[in-house]
Protein backbone atom coordinates (compact mmCIF):
# COMPACT_ATOMS: atom_id res chain seq x y z
CA UNK A 1 0.00 0.00 0.00
CA UNK A 2 2.85 2.18 1.08
CA UNK A 3 6.09 2.04 -0.77
CA UNK A 4 9.37 3.87 0.65
CA UNK A 5 12.27 3.54 -1.84
CA UNK A 6 15.77 4.55 -1.12
CA UNK A 7 14.40 8.09 0.90
CA UNK A 8 16.58 10.57 1.34
CA UNK A 9 15.58 13.65 3.40
CA UNK A 10 16.53 16.14 5.76
CA UNK A 11 15.78 19.94 6.41
CA UNK A 12 17.15 22.97 4.70
CA UNK A 13 19.92 20.79 3.06
CA UNK A 14 20.87 19.40 6.33
CA UNK A 15 20.43 14.93 5.41
CA UNK A 16 17.98 13.56 8.18
CA UNK A 17 17.07 10.47 6.58
CA UNK A 18 19.66 8.38 4.16
CA UNK A 19 18.26 5.87 1.97
CA UNK A 20 15.56 4.51 3.98
CA UNK A 21 13.28 2.12 2.06
CA UNK A 22 10.15 0.31 3.76
CA UNK A 23 6.76 -0.84 2.87
CA UNK A 24 3.58 -1.13 4.92
CA UNK A 25 1.00 -3.77 3.53
CA UNK A 26 -2.57 -3.08 3.30
CA UNK A 27 -4.21 -4.01 6.89
CA UNK A 28 -1.10 -4.13 8.39
CA UNK A 29 0.13 -2.18 11.82
CA UNK A 30 3.55 -1.51 11.35
CA UNK A 31 5.95 0.34 13.59
CA UNK A 32 9.06 2.36 13.14
CA UNK A 33 11.07 2.96 16.34
CA UNK A 34 14.19 4.55 16.92
CA UNK A 35 15.30 6.97 19.77
CA UNK A 36 15.00 10.32 19.85
CA UNK A 37 16.71 12.10 17.08
CA UNK A 38 16.51 9.04 14.84
CA UNK A 39 14.59 11.05 12.37
CA UNK A 40 11.30 8.91 12.88
CA UNK A 41 9.40 12.41 12.59
CA UNK A 42 10.99 13.48 9.69
CA UNK A 43 9.66 10.21 7.38
CA UNK A 44 5.90 10.63 8.51
CA UNK A 45 6.28 14.56 7.43
CA UNK A 46 8.03 13.44 4.20
CA UNK A 47 5.12 11.03 3.77
CA UNK A 48 2.40 13.58 4.62
CA UNK A 49 4.03 16.17 2.09
CA UNK A 50 4.93 18.73 5.11
CA UNK A 51 8.72 18.30 3.43
CA UNK A 52 9.66 17.40 0.38
CA UNK A 53 12.88 14.14 -0.55
CA UNK A 54 16.15 15.32 -1.79
CA UNK A 55 15.83 11.80 -3.17
CA UNK A 56 14.22 8.55 -3.81
CA UNK A 57 10.40 7.48 -4.22
CA UNK A 58 7.31 7.45 -1.73
CA UNK A 59 4.65 5.37 -3.55
CA UNK A 60 1.19 5.15 -1.82
CA UNK A 61 -1.27 2.44 -4.10
CA UNK A 62 0.94 2.27 -6.94
CA UNK A 63 0.93 6.55 -7.17
CA UNK A 64 4.22 8.57 -6.52
CA UNK A 65 2.64 11.04 -3.61
CA UNK A 66 6.48 12.48 -3.10
CA UNK A 67 5.38 15.53 -5.12
CA UNK A 68 2.12 16.30 -4.49
CA UNK A 69 1.10 19.38 -1.82
CA UNK A 70 0.29 18.13 1.63
CA UNK A 71 -3.53 18.69 1.43
CA UNK A 72 -3.84 16.34 -1.53
CA UNK A 73 -2.17 13.13 -0.10
CA UNK A 74 -4.57 13.84 2.59
CA UNK A 75 -7.16 13.45 0.47
CA UNK A 76 -6.10 9.74 -1.36
CA UNK A 77 -6.86 8.45 2.10
CA UNK A 78 -3.56 9.40 4.09
CA UNK A 79 -3.61 11.06 7.85
CA UNK A 80 -1.19 12.12 9.79
CA UNK A 81 -1.27 12.68 13.40
CA UNK A 82 1.34 14.82 14.43
CA UNK A 83 3.25 14.62 17.03
CA UNK A 84 2.83 17.27 20.15
CA UNK A 85 -0.59 16.23 19.51
CA UNK A 86 -1.62 19.88 17.84
CA UNK A 87 -5.37 19.71 18.64
CA UNK A 88 -7.11 23.28 17.96
CA UNK A 89 -7.04 24.01 21.55
CA UNK A 90 -9.35 27.38 21.69
CA UNK A 91 -12.24 25.25 19.82
CA UNK A 92 -15.26 22.64 21.07
CA UNK A 93 -14.09 18.85 20.81
CA UNK A 94 -16.75 18.53 18.23
CA UNK A 95 -15.64 21.36 16.38
CA UNK A 96 -11.97 19.81 16.18
CA UNK A 97 -13.17 16.29 14.99
CA UNK A 98 -15.50 18.31 12.28
CA UNK A 99 -12.13 19.72 10.85
CA UNK A 100 -10.93 16.68 10.39
CA UNK A 101 -13.54 15.39 8.10
CA UNK A 102 -12.29 18.29 5.71
CA UNK A 103 -11.99 15.90 2.83
CA UNK A 104 -15.58 14.65 3.18
CA UNK A 105 -18.60 16.61 1.79
CA UNK A 106 -22.03 15.09 2.50
CA UNK A 107 -23.28 15.91 6.02
CA UNK A 108 -25.00 12.85 6.52
CA UNK A 109 -21.89 10.71 5.83
CA UNK A 110 -19.70 13.11 8.19
CA UNK A 111 -22.35 11.94 11.22
CA UNK A 112 -22.14 8.59 10.64
CA UNK A 113 -17.95 8.81 10.78
CA UNK A 114 -18.73 11.22 13.70
CA UNK A 115 -21.18 8.32 15.51
CA UNK A 116 -18.36 5.67 14.46
CA UNK A 117 -15.29 7.72 15.70
CA UNK A 118 -17.12 8.18 19.14
CA UNK A 119 -18.46 4.10 19.52
CA UNK A 120 -14.33 3.87 19.22
CA UNK A 121 -14.03 7.36 22.20
CA UNK A 122 -16.54 7.45 24.11
CA UNK A 123 -14.78 9.53 26.43
CA UNK A 124 -14.64 12.14 23.89
CA UNK A 125 -18.66 11.89 23.35
CA UNK A 126 -18.93 12.81 26.85
CA UNK A 127 -16.60 16.16 26.28
CA UNK A 128 -18.31 17.03 22.96
CA UNK A 129 -19.16 20.30 23.66
CA UNK A 130 -15.91 21.15 25.78
CA UNK A 131 -12.84 23.13 24.30
CA UNK A 132 -9.51 21.02 23.81
CA UNK A 133 -7.75 22.52 25.97
CA UNK A 134 -9.22 21.57 29.24
CA UNK A 135 -8.82 18.04 28.44
CA UNK A 136 -6.36 15.86 29.64
CA UNK A 137 -3.50 14.70 27.88
CA UNK A 138 -4.40 11.38 27.10
CA UNK A 139 -7.68 12.61 26.20
CA UNK A 140 -6.14 15.32 23.53
CA UNK A 141 -4.29 12.19 21.86
CA UNK A 142 -7.30 10.35 21.67
CA UNK A 143 -8.81 13.93 20.35
CA UNK A 144 -5.61 13.75 17.42
CA UNK A 145 -6.05 10.18 16.72
CA UNK A 146 -9.93 10.76 16.09
CA UNK A 147 -9.42 13.93 14.30
CA UNK A 148 -7.43 11.81 12.06
CA UNK A 149 -10.21 9.02 11.33
CA UNK A 150 -12.68 11.73 10.52
CA UNK A 151 -11.18 11.69 7.55
CA UNK A 152 -11.94 7.70 6.38
CA UNK A 153 -8.27 7.29 6.19
CA UNK A 154 -6.84 4.08 4.61
CA UNK A 155 -3.29 4.78 6.02
CA UNK A 156 -3.01 6.39 9.48
CA UNK A 157 0.26 8.04 10.39
CA UNK A 158 0.89 8.50 13.86
CA UNK A 159 3.71 10.02 15.24
CA UNK A 160 4.96 9.56 18.93
CA UNK A 161 1.64 9.18 20.88
CA UNK A 162 3.59 8.57 23.86
CA UNK A 163 4.98 11.82 24.36
CA UNK A 164 4.11 13.43 27.70
CA UNK A 165 1.45 10.61 28.54
CA UNK A 166 1.80 8.54 32.08
CA UNK A 167 2.72 5.09 31.18
CA UNK A 168 -0.97 3.24 31.75
CA UNK A 169 -2.47 6.00 29.30
CA UNK A 170 0.23 4.89 26.91
CA UNK A 171 -1.46 1.27 27.29
CA UNK A 172 -4.98 2.47 27.00
CA UNK A 173 -3.83 4.45 23.46
CA UNK A 174 -2.02 1.45 21.82
CA UNK A 175 -5.10 -0.99 23.20
CA UNK A 176 -7.43 1.87 20.80
CA UNK A 177 -4.74 1.46 18.34
CA UNK A 178 -5.24 -2.06 17.72
CA UNK A 179 -8.50 -1.35 17.71
CA UNK A 180 -8.88 0.80 14.67
CA UNK A 181 -6.48 -1.81 12.82
CA UNK A 182 -9.04 -4.23 13.63
CA UNK A 183 -11.48 -2.09 11.75
CA UNK A 184 -9.84 -2.13 8.48
CA UNK A 185 -7.40 0.46 8.80
CA UNK A 186 -3.53 0.30 8.18
CA UNK A 187 -1.66 2.48 10.51
CA UNK A 188 1.87 3.17 10.41
CA UNK A 189 2.78 4.14 14.47
CA UNK A 190 6.62 5.66 14.69
CA UNK A 191 7.45 5.37 18.38
CA UNK A 192 9.98 5.78 21.03
CA UNK A 193 8.56 3.46 23.51
CA UNK A 194 10.02 0.50 21.54
CA UNK A 195 8.93 -2.38 23.84
CA UNK A 196 5.21 -1.04 23.90
CA UNK A 197 5.45 -0.41 19.83
CA UNK A 198 6.49 -3.66 18.86
CA UNK A 199 4.67 -5.78 21.16
CA UNK A 200 1.38 -4.59 19.28
CA UNK A 201 3.08 -4.56 15.73
CA UNK A 202 2.82 -6.97 13.29
CA UNK A 203 6.26 -5.55 11.81
CA UNK A 204 8.35 -3.16 12.42
CA UNK A 205 11.80 -1.69 11.57
CA UNK A 206 14.81 -0.32 13.51
CA UNK A 207 15.89 3.21 12.65
CA UNK A 208 18.94 4.46 13.85
CA UNK A 209 20.18 8.12 12.92
CA UNK A 210 18.53 7.91 9.66
CA UNK A 211 19.35 4.79 8.33
CA UNK A 212 16.89 1.48 8.95
CA UNK A 213 19.03 -1.21 10.69
CA UNK A 214 16.63 -3.98 11.30
CA UNK A 215 13.48 -4.94 10.25
CA UNK A 216 11.06 -8.39 11.40
CA UNK A 217 7.68 -8.75 12.69
CA UNK A 218 7.11 -6.98 16.48
CA UNK A 219 7.67 -10.45 18.66
CA UNK A 220 11.17 -11.26 16.38
CA UNK A 221 12.50 -7.71 17.16
CA UNK A 222 11.44 -7.50 20.76
CA UNK A 223 14.03 -11.06 21.23
CA UNK A 224 16.88 -9.76 18.55
CA UNK A 225 20.14 -8.85 20.76
CA UNK A 226 20.50 -6.04 18.25
CA UNK A 227 16.90 -4.32 19.46
CA UNK A 228 17.55 -6.02 23.36
CA UNK A 229 21.55 -4.04 23.25
CA UNK A 230 20.20 -0.52 21.60
CA UNK A 231 17.14 0.52 23.42
CA UNK A 232 16.59 -1.56 26.29
CA UNK A 233 19.65 -1.81 28.00
CA UNK A 234 19.86 -5.39 28.31
CA UNK B 1 -26.84 30.37 19.49
CA UNK B 2 -26.50 31.88 16.01
CA UNK B 3 -29.54 34.39 17.08
CA UNK B 4 -28.08 35.51 20.48
CA UNK B 5 -25.03 36.36 17.93
CA UNK B 6 -27.06 38.48 15.57
CA UNK B 7 -29.21 40.42 17.84
CA UNK B 8 -26.82 42.37 19.28
CA UNK B 9 -25.16 43.41 16.36
CA UNK B 10 -28.36 44.49 15.05
CA UNK B 11 -29.12 46.74 17.90
CA UNK B 12 -25.37 48.31 17.80
CA UNK B 13 -26.15 48.75 13.84
CA UNK B 14 -29.11 50.64 14.40
CA UNK B 15 -28.04 52.63 17.35
CA UNK B 16 -24.98 53.85 15.20
CA UNK B 17 -27.33 54.92 12.09
CA UNK B 18 -29.75 57.09 14.52
CA UNK B 19 -26.69 58.84 16.11
CA UNK B 20 -25.99 61.46 13.41
CA UNK B 21 -29.45 62.67 13.53
CA UNK B 22 -30.05 62.77 17.22
CA UNK B 23 -26.97 65.04 17.26
CA UNK B 24 -26.42 66.90 14.09
CA UNK B 25 -23.13 67.86 15.03
CA UNK B 26 -20.74 68.66 12.23
CA UNK B 27 -17.65 67.51 14.05
CA UNK B 28 -19.69 65.03 15.50
CA UNK B 29 -21.10 63.49 12.28
CA UNK B 30 -17.01 63.77 10.60
CA UNK B 31 -15.92 61.64 14.00
CA UNK B 32 -18.92 58.96 12.88
CA UNK B 33 -17.29 58.99 9.61
CA UNK B 34 -13.71 58.06 10.47
CA UNK B 35 -15.09 56.09 13.17
CA UNK B 36 -17.32 53.32 10.63
CA UNK B 37 -14.12 53.98 8.12
CA UNK B 38 -11.73 52.65 10.57
CA UNK B 39 -14.07 49.99 12.13
CA UNK B 40 -14.71 48.61 8.50
CA UNK B 41 -11.10 48.53 8.21
CA UNK B 42 -10.56 46.87 11.13
CA UNK B 43 -13.11 44.26 10.11
CA UNK B 44 -11.21 43.67 7.41
CA UNK B 45 -7.75 43.51 8.94
CA UNK B 46 -9.27 41.07 11.35
CA UNK B 47 -10.26 38.22 8.73
CA UNK B 48 -6.43 37.77 7.63
CA UNK B 49 -4.76 38.07 11.59
CA UNK B 50 -7.68 37.31 14.00
CA UNK B 51 -9.17 34.99 12.23
CA UNK B 52 -6.14 33.55 10.20
CA UNK B 53 -3.40 34.35 12.55
CA UNK B 54 -1.36 36.25 9.91
CA UNK B 55 -0.60 39.28 11.50
CA UNK B 56 -0.02 42.02 8.96
CA UNK B 57 1.02 45.75 9.35
CA UNK B 58 0.58 46.45 6.01
CA UNK B 59 -3.23 47.04 5.62
CA UNK B 60 -2.32 50.57 4.15
CA UNK B 61 -1.54 49.53 1.21
CA UNK B 62 -4.59 48.08 -0.15
CA UNK B 63 -6.16 51.11 1.93
CA UNK B 64 -3.95 53.43 -0.29
CA UNK B 65 -4.16 51.12 -3.37
CA UNK B 66 -8.34 52.05 -2.96
CA UNK B 67 -8.08 55.35 -2.82
CA UNK B 68 -4.97 56.07 -5.69
CA UNK B 69 -6.76 53.86 -7.93
CA UNK B 70 -10.96 55.86 -7.87
CA UNK B 71 -8.78 59.33 -7.73
CA UNK B 72 -6.36 58.74 -10.69
CA UNK B 73 -9.70 57.11 -12.51
CA UNK B 74 -11.44 60.28 -11.54
CA UNK B 75 -8.60 62.91 -11.82
CA UNK B 76 -7.39 61.61 -15.33
CA UNK B 77 -10.30 60.15 -16.93
CA UNK B 78 -13.08 61.95 -14.83
CA UNK B 79 -14.36 58.09 -14.36
CA UNK B 80 -17.30 57.72 -11.88
CA UNK B 81 -15.64 57.34 -8.15
CA UNK B 82 -17.75 54.16 -7.92
CA UNK B 83 -16.31 52.91 -11.32
CA UNK B 84 -13.08 53.77 -9.42
CA UNK B 85 -14.06 51.53 -6.52
CA UNK B 86 -14.77 48.70 -7.92
CA UNK B 87 -11.22 48.86 -9.92
CA UNK B 88 -9.51 49.95 -6.97
CA UNK B 89 -11.07 46.62 -5.56
CA UNK B 90 -10.09 44.76 -8.23
CA UNK B 91 -6.45 46.39 -8.17
CA UNK B 92 -6.37 45.63 -4.41
CA UNK B 93 -6.84 42.03 -4.10
CA UNK B 94 -4.68 41.27 -7.30
CA UNK B 95 -1.99 42.81 -5.45
CA UNK B 96 -2.77 41.44 -2.45
CA UNK B 97 -2.72 37.75 -4.08
CA UNK B 98 1.09 38.33 -6.01
CA UNK B 99 2.74 40.13 -2.63
CA UNK B 100 1.32 37.62 -0.36
CA UNK B 101 1.84 34.65 -1.35
CA UNK B 102 5.38 34.60 -1.49
CA UNK B 103 5.02 36.16 1.95
CA UNK B 104 3.44 33.19 3.83
CA UNK B 105 6.12 31.05 3.26
CA UNK B 106 6.97 33.32 6.15
CA UNK B 107 5.61 32.34 9.63
CA UNK B 108 4.71 34.73 12.86
CA UNK B 109 6.89 37.89 13.56
CA UNK B 110 8.60 37.46 9.61
CA UNK B 111 4.96 37.80 8.17
CA UNK B 112 4.11 40.86 10.10
CA UNK B 113 7.62 42.73 9.11
CA UNK B 114 7.29 41.80 4.98
CA UNK B 115 3.50 42.75 5.17
CA UNK B 116 5.52 46.48 6.88
CA UNK B 117 7.94 46.67 4.24
CA UNK B 118 5.10 45.96 1.64
CA UNK B 119 3.56 49.34 2.92
CA UNK B 120 6.62 51.19 2.53
CA UNK B 121 7.61 50.04 -0.75
CA UNK B 122 4.11 51.11 -1.61
CA UNK B 123 4.54 54.33 -0.29
CA UNK B 124 8.25 55.05 -1.47
CA UNK B 125 6.27 53.68 -5.06
CA UNK B 126 4.26 56.65 -5.11
CA UNK B 127 5.95 59.02 -4.07
CA UNK B 128 8.35 58.57 -6.70
CA UNK B 129 5.96 58.03 -9.67
CA UNK B 130 5.13 60.81 -11.74
CA UNK B 131 1.89 60.18 -13.11
CA UNK B 132 0.40 59.43 -9.35
CA UNK B 133 1.69 63.24 -8.91
CA UNK B 134 4.18 61.70 -6.57
CA UNK B 135 5.11 63.10 -3.79
CA UNK B 136 2.65 66.53 -4.49
CA UNK B 137 -0.50 64.13 -4.11
CA UNK B 138 -3.92 65.03 -5.82
CA UNK B 139 -6.16 67.47 -5.23
CA UNK B 140 -9.68 66.07 -6.18
CA UNK B 141 -11.45 68.27 -8.77
CA UNK B 142 -14.34 69.51 -6.58
CA UNK B 143 -17.52 68.83 -8.86
CA UNK B 144 -21.01 69.53 -8.27
CA UNK B 145 -22.42 67.10 -5.70
CA UNK B 146 -24.23 63.94 -6.85
CA UNK B 147 -24.12 60.39 -5.94
CA UNK B 148 -22.72 59.68 -9.06
CA UNK B 149 -19.72 61.89 -8.31
CA UNK B 150 -19.24 60.45 -4.86
CA UNK B 151 -19.29 64.32 -3.47
CA UNK B 152 -21.32 65.69 -1.10
CA UNK B 153 -20.30 69.53 -0.11
CA UNK B 154 -23.57 70.70 1.91
CA UNK B 155 -23.99 67.28 4.77
CA UNK B 156 -21.89 65.15 5.85
CA UNK B 157 -24.85 63.16 6.06
CA UNK B 158 -24.67 61.33 2.61
CA UNK B 159 -20.81 60.59 3.41
CA UNK B 160 -21.95 58.40 6.29
CA UNK B 161 -24.66 56.72 4.80
CA UNK B 162 -22.11 55.34 2.58
CA UNK B 163 -19.64 54.48 5.23
CA UNK B 164 -22.38 53.01 6.80
CA UNK B 165 -23.16 51.00 4.22
CA UNK B 166 -19.98 50.12 3.30
CA UNK B 167 -19.14 49.00 6.83
CA UNK B 168 -22.19 47.06 7.02
CA UNK B 169 -20.95 45.56 4.43
CA UNK B 170 -18.12 44.32 5.96
CA UNK B 171 -19.62 43.11 9.00
CA UNK B 172 -21.52 41.03 6.82
CA UNK B 173 -18.92 39.65 5.42
CA UNK B 174 -16.75 38.88 8.50
CA UNK B 175 -19.84 37.31 10.02
CA UNK B 176 -20.27 35.15 6.78
CA UNK B 177 -16.61 33.82 7.06
CA UNK B 178 -17.08 33.18 10.73
CA UNK B 179 -20.16 31.17 10.12
CA UNK B 180 -19.12 29.13 7.55
CA UNK B 181 -16.44 26.59 6.67
CA UNK B 182 -13.83 28.80 5.87
CA UNK B 183 -14.19 30.62 9.34
CA UNK B 184 -13.38 27.41 10.64
CA UNK B 185 -10.45 26.55 8.70
CA UNK B 186 -9.08 29.99 9.31
CA UNK B 187 -9.20 29.45 13.15
CA UNK B 188 -7.81 26.09 12.54
CA UNK B 189 -4.87 27.40 10.72
CA UNK B 190 -4.51 30.30 13.33
CA UNK B 191 -4.12 27.25 16.00
CA UNK B 192 -1.79 25.13 14.60
CA UNK B 193 -0.93 25.67 10.69
CA UNK B 194 0.97 22.43 10.97
CA UNK B 195 -2.36 20.47 12.23
CA UNK B 196 -4.55 22.14 9.65
CA UNK B 197 -2.70 21.03 7.07
CA UNK B 198 -2.09 17.65 8.38
CA UNK B 199 -5.88 17.32 8.29
CA UNK B 200 -6.32 18.41 4.91
CA UNK B 201 -6.63 22.08 4.58
CA UNK B 202 -4.69 23.87 1.75
CA UNK B 203 -3.39 26.22 4.18
CA UNK B 204 -2.16 28.59 1.62
CA UNK B 205 -4.92 28.95 -0.51
CA UNK B 206 -7.57 29.98 2.37
CA UNK B 207 -4.69 32.37 3.73
CA UNK B 208 -4.77 33.77 0.46
CA UNK B 209 -8.56 33.60 0.13
CA UNK B 210 -8.68 35.86 3.45
CA UNK B 211 -6.24 38.48 2.38
CA UNK B 212 -8.02 39.01 -0.82
CA UNK B 213 -11.11 39.71 0.70
CA UNK B 214 -9.73 41.55 3.47
CA UNK B 215 -7.73 43.36 0.99
CA UNK B 216 -10.85 44.23 -1.36
CA UNK B 217 -12.54 45.51 1.92
CA UNK B 218 -9.89 47.99 2.65
CA UNK B 219 -9.51 49.56 -0.89
CA UNK B 220 -13.11 50.68 -0.98
CA UNK B 221 -13.01 52.34 2.38
CA UNK B 222 -9.86 53.57 0.69
CA UNK B 223 -12.12 55.26 -2.10
CA UNK B 224 -14.49 56.78 0.30
CA UNK B 225 -11.54 58.16 2.29
CA UNK B 226 -9.83 59.87 -0.60
CA UNK B 227 -13.43 60.96 -2.08
CA UNK B 228 -14.20 62.44 1.76
CA UNK B 229 -11.05 64.28 1.87
CA UNK B 230 -10.61 65.35 -1.73
CA UNK B 231 -6.90 64.93 -1.28
CA UNK B 232 -4.56 62.45 -1.13
CA UNK B 233 -0.62 62.11 -0.55
CA UNK B 234 1.69 58.94 -0.04
CA UNK B 235 2.44 60.39 2.84
CA UNK B 236 -0.89 60.01 4.83
CA UNK B 237 -2.37 56.62 2.94
CA UNK B 238 0.46 54.69 3.12
CA UNK B 239 1.47 55.86 6.26
CA UNK B 240 2.43 53.07 8.99
CA UNK B 241 -0.05 55.43 11.91
CA UNK B 242 -2.62 54.12 9.41
CA UNK B 243 -1.20 50.43 9.45
CA UNK B 244 -1.24 50.34 12.97
CA UNK B 245 -4.22 52.32 13.68
CA UNK B 246 -5.98 49.26 12.33
CA UNK B 247 -4.04 47.11 14.60
CA UNK B 248 -4.05 49.07 17.44
CA UNK B 249 -8.23 49.09 17.53
CA UNK B 250 -8.73 45.61 16.74
CA UNK B 251 -6.43 44.37 19.51
CA UNK B 252 -7.91 46.68 21.70
CA UNK B 253 -11.70 45.58 21.35
CA UNK B 254 -10.75 41.79 20.68
CA UNK B 255 -9.08 39.73 17.76
CA UNK B 256 -10.60 37.48 16.21
CA UNK B 257 -14.29 38.16 16.32
CA UNK B 258 -16.47 40.93 14.69
CA UNK B 259 -17.15 43.17 17.84
CA UNK B 260 -13.70 43.84 18.71
CA UNK B 261 -13.11 46.06 15.88
CA UNK B 262 -16.42 48.12 16.69
CA UNK B 263 -15.78 48.63 20.48
CA UNK B 264 -11.78 49.51 19.91
CA UNK B 265 -12.92 52.06 17.00
CA UNK B 266 -15.15 53.47 19.53
CA UNK B 267 -12.69 53.90 21.57
CA UNK B 268 -9.55 55.44 19.69
CA UNK B 269 -11.47 57.43 17.08
CA UNK B 270 -13.34 59.52 19.40
CA UNK B 271 -10.19 59.86 21.32
CA UNK B 272 -8.18 60.98 17.95
CA UNK B 273 -10.65 63.22 16.56
CA UNK B 274 -11.71 64.94 19.86
CA UNK B 275 -7.82 65.62 20.73
CA UNK B 276 -7.32 66.93 17.62
CA UNK B 277 -9.93 69.37 17.87
CA UNK B 278 -9.64 70.56 21.63
CA UNK B 279 -5.47 70.78 20.98
CA UNK B 280 -5.47 71.20 17.47
CA UNK B 281 -1.80 71.12 15.92
CA UNK B 282 -0.11 70.81 19.37
CA UNK B 283 -2.25 67.96 20.47
CA UNK B 284 -0.76 65.46 17.58
CA UNK B 285 -0.28 61.92 19.33
CA UNK B 286 -2.25 62.85 22.67
CA UNK B 287 -4.42 60.02 21.71
CA UNK B 288 -2.33 57.64 20.42
CA UNK B 289 -0.49 58.50 23.95
CA UNK B 290 -3.55 57.86 25.68
CA UNK B 291 -4.10 54.85 23.22
CA UNK B 292 -0.91 53.13 23.43
CA UNK B 293 -1.15 53.12 27.54
CA UNK B 294 -4.83 51.29 26.85
CA UNK B 295 -3.34 48.92 24.67
CA UNK B 296 -0.28 48.40 28.02
CA UNK B 297 -3.07 47.80 30.44
CA UNK B 298 -5.26 45.70 28.56
CA UNK B 299 -2.36 43.44 27.43
CA UNK B 300 -1.27 42.92 30.77
CA UNK B 301 -4.80 42.34 32.36
CA UNK B 302 -6.87 40.66 29.12
CA UNK B 303 -4.65 39.82 26.15
CA UNK B 304 -8.25 38.80 24.26
CA UNK B 305 -8.72 42.57 24.71
CA UNK B 306 -11.83 44.78 25.94
CA UNK B 307 -14.52 41.53 24.93
CA UNK B 308 -12.39 39.28 26.14
CA UNK B 309 -12.67 40.36 29.66
CA UNK B 310 -16.54 40.95 28.92
CA UNK B 311 -16.83 37.52 28.22
CA UNK B 312 -14.37 36.47 31.51
CA UNK B 313 -16.49 38.35 33.02
CA UNK B 314 -19.46 36.45 32.55
CA UNK B 315 -18.09 33.03 32.46
CA UNK B 316 -16.92 34.14 36.29
CA UNK B 317 -20.64 34.83 36.56
CA UNK B 318 -22.51 32.10 34.77
CA UNK B 319 -19.68 29.84 37.10
CA UNK B 320 -19.92 30.83 40.24
CA UNK B 321 -24.05 30.73 39.43
CA UNK B 322 -23.75 27.07 38.85
CA UNK B 323 -21.63 26.33 42.20
CA UNK B 324 -24.66 27.91 43.62
CA UNK B 325 -26.99 25.39 41.46
CA UNK B 326 -24.77 22.56 42.48
CA UNK B 327 -24.64 23.25 45.91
Amino acid sequence: MLKVKNLNTGYDNVPVIFDVSFEVNEGELVSIVGSNGAGKTTILRAISGLIRPFSGEIEFEGKRIDVMPAHEIVSLGIAHVPEGRHVFSKMSVRDNLLLGAYTIDSEAEIEKILKEVFEIFPRLKEREGQKAETLSGGEQQMLAIARGLMSRPKLLLVDEMSLGLMPILVDKVMEILKEISKRGITVLLVEQKVQEALEMADRAYVLQTGKIIGHGTGSELLTSDLVKKAYMGM
Amino acid sequence: MKKSKISPLIIILLVILVLPFIKADINFQHMLIIFLIFAGLGEAWNLITGFAGQTSFGHAAFFGIGAYTSTILFYKFSISPWVGMLVGIAVSTLVAAFVSYPCFKLKGHYFAIATMAIAEITKQLFISWDYVEGATGIMIPIVDESLASMQFHTSKIPYFIIAYCLFVISILIANYIEKNRMGFYLKAIRESNEAAESIGINTTVYKLYAMMVSAALSAAFGTLYAQYILYIDPFMLFSLDISMKIVLLTVLGGLGNIYGPIIGAAILIPLSEYTRIFFGGTGKGIDLIIFGALIVVVACFEPRGILGAFKKKRKVERGAYDAKANA
